[in-house]
């Protein structure tokens, strides 16, 4: 494990590209859901209000 | 959908076990050749996501098809974020093999400008209260930046830079060998599947989002 961690003298770099991709793509995703679910939930909560008024 | 996630998930999965521990280091760029991984996808990614923006505007100009417009919205944050991550990873990646960070030619700055471009479509959708008016203004912005795709593509070839040439994308084939081509292609395929899974989900955001603008304009008219 010491060894695939070490990656030589170059390692902070290639570390560090990995952890950047993986942090943006690993919170973009997480975000563009969050958004995605609570635009349903406003939604089915305007449409049950529309239903009300009515 | 869900096979889209297992998909992008499996194919994580195999691409960085290959990129990380089943691909030989480079015999001139040592363990740093698998930052390649991560930064080649990413600019392939950038360039493919800004023809779909690109494609989905002048749809809605010339057809003015409703989700045209809501696709090229969706689809902008994701190509900027690919088009970011290339411009970092590039970076890490220059600085052990060049020596620096940053040099300001053809490639380096052609990405730059179409991160700006990708930042100014968005910025656009924000500026205005009509969205109509600001998807049309952003749509121009968009067909107009196309001009930049070339200019990336074939900088190392036009320019003289410290960017290696293409060795992918090549009309007599690739120069990288198998061991190293096969996780590019894993890891390349892991981004398009993400893209496709974040895609939906911002398209339907955006749907819903239209969705709930008309429901307010109705029950203000009301």
């Amino acid at each position: 494990m010491a060894e695939f961690l070490d990656m030589g003298k170059h390692a902070v770099f290639i570390w560090a590209a990995y952890g950047f991709s993986a942090l943006s793509l690993v919170v973009l995703a997480a975000r563009s859901r969050a958004r995605q679910k609570s635009s349903e939930t406003q939604v089915v909560a305007a449409r049950a209000r529309r239903k009300e008024q009515v | 959908m869900p096979w889209a996630m297992v998909a992008t998930v499996l194919l994580f999965g195999a691409g960085l076990y290959y990129a990380l521990a089943g691909s030989p280091p480079d015999y001139q760029q040592g363990e740093s050749v698998r930052v390649m991984y991560v930064h080649v996808p990413a600019a392939w990614m950038g360039m493919f996501v800004y023809m779909v923006v690109a494609a989905a505007s002048f749809t809605a100009l010339v057809w003015r098809h409703p989700l045209a417009l809501l696709a090229g919205k969706a689809a902008a944050p994701i190509g900027a974020t690919f088009t970011a991550l290339a411009l970092i990873t590039g970076m890490l990646w220059g600085k052990p093999m060049w020596g620096t960070y940053w040099v300001w030619d053809g490639r380096l700055t052609s990405v730059l400008v179409q991160f700006f471009l990708y930042l100014g479509y968005m910025a656009l959708w924000q500026a205005m209260d009509d969205e109509e008016k600001a998807g049309r203004a952003a749509s121009i912005l968009a067909l107009v930046g196309v001009v930049n795709i070339p200019i990336i593509k074939f900088s190392v070839d036009w320019w003289s830079t410290l960017h290696q040439p293409a060795s992918v994308m090549r009309l007599d084939g690739p120069t990288i060998d198998d061991t190293m081509l096969i996780p590019l292609f894993l890891m390349a395929a892991a981004y398009q599947v993400y893209f496709v899974v974040v895609f939906i989900w911002r398209m339907k955001l955006e749907i819903n989002n239209r969705k709930l603008s008309v429901m307010r304009s109705a029950r203000m008219e009301n």
